[in-house]
């Protein structure tokens, strides 16, 4: 009875306020340019790009900018054109500032493709060409870039592609919106995917808090029996890789390994768009689709904004923040990044803006650990955080260690719950830090 | 309306991730356990009389005193609000006999506090349970009173003045359960009545402020371990059902070995630590000089707690099993 199947899921986990009402049934608006992008060169985990344009050229939107440089890196585009104002250290949404090329925008609106590819006649090389030459990353926050992990090591037997169309981050809406409204170019991302992995069997898993994109989905693959749609339980964090895998595939990633140390590779629905734009209109990333959400925020919208935007044109292109405005973070309300300087731009794998107030967050007083154990029994990873964090602040990093600190994902599920409000993921990470720079020490010495 | 700005002008708060927190505060859940024993203290009234209330204010009065006369003089944060002082004496008054002198309820009060508590550090330090060891020096240092019971308001001229557990194995009288479910029975103010417990007790589990594991290891372990001797010999040891009933079992299980502090992290630890009790506390019961042994089942227990929570560390996730 497939009717009844019960929604698949992981140990632990939390349910916190959703408020995806705000904006899950908005169908994406397109922001018009802005007059100026700010475009980070280094928009994904690895070595920045390095740039190709100098100060005063004239660009093309769609325009390589920089280009990659090493293999863990991936090149960037324009995504408006324009001339370049000048090349420096800016604002990021990171919190560092970072090398960024400005570009301030001219009245020229076409933009420059890549040729449109058949998808059916292409070899995996020809994919993972065009996936890197289009400069994707990640979508699912980390912003790894995608064609190295279409590029496995030949000693891994990779058999799944999972598509994460959970969405367990509060208040975001888009992957949501993009199955609702793209689910056949989903498919086809997907199955880009696994013609470039060489994998015959894919899914797509979605929280049950999203019946409507469940049954999209379930069209789009109504023709497809090697992909299944996998409904999965709405519970944070769901969408973390190594609890989708469980939920999925009943597999679990051992500590210090990868998903495709368990023959899986995840990619996030975002950049399964991203893929089969890259391949089918030959469209390079440049345009980031993200929810801007929140109490504070006055018109709630899910958006596709240029890449470089900043973040003050998209908070005012959203009817401006209320009064009551407490926190602005970039991402979603669990791992996202608080943020002080809206001139700092929107890059590829930005999910959301949320302007939070202090309604939604409910900061209250710290107190001493009590031992009620609520945050063991929440760590989908069943680590104890109450531990790690006294470990942390003590500096006590080898205690730390054995107990397995470094397996932590910092989903913040453990600070979320602590009835003491102690910063236990903040610790946590602090002594994550602290791992690896006496492992750098070491090897240094 | 705030205009949108590059440098926003009004205040932002700038921490790291999580942003949101769920709603329960030390507080707030300090403040659900006071709620969750109104239904005790009802029943203390009810059955003992309206001058209970004055051994629950001098109990709850010297605790919250103590707790801020240390502070003081340790010139540290008076930390009242948490209501954790208020519990402890709430609790402490609760498991003494009826009309216990005054006197005594004030003295346990601050030995609870500052012997149980604040002499490791305060809040989320002890190893017991101070209620707990308010209790256990009283009875160290006033055996006769602690053990004298005021016969209940509504009591029927067959039933003596003892607690069940003590007519039983004293005098071989047994009591009916059904007086025993309701509390119509001698003992300590907020013990007798397992209706009024379980009401309590049940919410703080519904909310997820208990965690159920500990008080169901503890009955299973009772039914289990008492349910061994009765079959054994049904005339010389009660029914399992009684042990359930009888003494401070149920208060116990729910509001005393549930204590965050001085109970294990782990839910392995919580299954151990839980079966533990009952065994010690079917031993004391059954082969002990006190009829009663719910208090130093559950003490002893807590000091094994670091230790269990040392030796149930689960596997990592993804982690050899």
């Amino acid at each position: 009875m497939k009717l009844f199947k019960k929604a698949k899921t992981f140990h632990g986990g939390v349910h916190p306020n959703e408020y995806k009402e705000l904006t899950e049934n908005s169908a994406f608006e397109i922001m018009p340019n802005p007059a100026q992008i700010i475009v980070p060169i280094s928009q994904h985990i690895g070595k920045p790009a390095k740039p190709l344009v100098k100060k005063g050229e004239e660009v093309k939107a769609g325009a390589v900018i920089a280009e990659p440089d090493g293999f863990v890196s991936v090149p960037i585009h324009t995504s408006i054109s324009g001339k370049v104002v000048k090349i420096s250290k800016e604002s990021n949404v990171s919190g560092a500032p970072k090398h960024a090329i400005i570009i301030k925008a001219n009245e020229e609106n076409e933009v420059e493709l890549m040729p449109s590819l058949n998808p059916d006649t292409l070899t995996p090389e020809e994919i993972r060409a065009r996936v890197k030459e289009a400069g994707i990353v990640g979508q699912g926050g980390a912003a790894f870039p995608t064609y190295i992990k279409l590029t496995p090591p030949e000693d891994k037997k990779i058999d799944y592609v999972i598509l994460n169309g959970c969405e367990c981050e509060p208040y975001l809406t888009r992957d949501d919106r993009f199955m609702l409204e793209r689910s056949n170019d989903i498919i086809a991302g997907l199955k880009l995917a696994m013609k470039a992995l060489g994998v015959e069997k894919g899914a797509v898993g979605i929280e049950d808090n999203k019946p409507e994109a469940i049954d999209v989905m379930s069209v789009a693959v109504q023709d497809e029996p090697d992909i299944e749609v996998v409904k999965v339980k709405t519970k944070y964090p769901q969408g973390a890789e190594k609890m989708l895998i469980k939920a999925v595939l009943n597999r679990e990633v051992p500590p210090g390994k990868l998903p495709l140390d368990v023959g899986v590779v995840i990619q996030n629905i975002g950049t399964a768009v991203a893929i089969a734009d890259a391949v089918i209109k030959g469209e390079p990333e440049l345009t980031a689709a993200l929810t801007v959400s929140g109490l504070g925020i006055n018109n709630p919208k899910n958006l596709i904004v240029r890449v470089g935007t900043p973040l003050a044109d998209i908070l005012e292109y959203c009817g401006g923040v209320k009064d009551n405005a407490h926190k602005v973070v970039v991402g979603g309300p669990m791992m996202g990044v608080a943020q002080f300087d809206f001139a700092a731009p929107v890059m590829k794998a930005t999910s959301g803006i949320l302007v939070l107030t202090e309604e939604e967050i409910k900061a209250h007083e710290e107190t001493p650990c009590l031992n009620c154990g609520m945050c063991v029994g929440v760590c989908p990873l069943k680590l104890t955080p109450t531990k790690l964090a006294r470990y942390a602040q003590l500096d006590k990093i080898d205690e730390a260690e054995k107990l397995g600190i470094s397996v932590c994902i910092e989903c913040g599920t453990c600070a979320y719950t602590c009835p003491a409000n102690i910063p236990l993921v903040q610790w946590i990470r602090l002594g994550k830090e602290r791992v690896n720079q006496l492992k750098n020490d070491k090897k240094s010495a | 309306m705030a205009t949108v700005t590059a440098n926003p002008t009004y205040k932002l708060e700038l921490t790291s991730s999580p942003h949101v927190h769920s709603r329960w505060s030390t507080k707030q859940a300090m403040w659900m356990v006071v709620f969750a024993l109104v239904p005790c203290i009802v029943s203390a009234i009810l059955f003992f009389g309206i001058y209970q209330l004055t051994i629950i204010a001098v109990s709850v009065g010297f605790a919250v005193g103590t707790e801020a006369a240390i502070k003081y003089v340790r010139k540290r944060k008076i930390t009242l609000n948490d209501g954790s002082a208020l519990i402890t004496g709430l609790l402490l008054a609760l498991i003494l006999p009826p009309n216990f002198n005054l006197a005594f309820v004030a003295l346990g009060s601050i030995v609870a506090i500052a012997l149980g508590k604040e002499i490791f550090g305060g809040l989320g330090y002890n190893i017991f349970n101070p209620a707990l060891v308010g209790r256990a020096f009283l009875q160290a240092s006033f055996p006769v009173q602690m053990t004298t019971w005021e016969q209940p308001n509504y009591a029927v001229d067959s039933v003596t003045s003892a607690t069940p557990l003590a007519s039983f194995k004293f005098d071989a009288v047994g009591t009916e359960l059904n007086t025993m479910l309701i509390g119509n029975i001698g003992g300590s103010l907020g013990e007798t009545s397992t209706i009024a417990i379980l009401l309590g007790g049940l919410f703080l589990i519904a909310i997820g402020i208990v965690n159920y594991r500990i008080p169901l290891a503890m009955v299973i372990g009772v039914i289990l371990f008492g349910g061994v001797f009765w079959l054994v010999d049904p005339a010389a040891y009660q029914n399992p059902l009684f042990h359930l009933l009888g003494g401070g079992f149920m208060f116990g299980a729910l509001f005393m070995a549930t204590d965050w502090v001085s109970s294990p992290l782990q839910s392995k630890g919580m299954w151990i630590y839980g079966f533990g009790i009952a065994l010690v506390l079917i031993l004391i019961r059954l082969f002990g000089g006190l009829p009663e042994g719910v208090m130093y089942a559950i003490l002893f227990m807590n000091a094994f707690v670091p230790l269990i929570n040392r030796y149930t560390q689960p596997t990592v996730f993804g982690g050899a099993k």
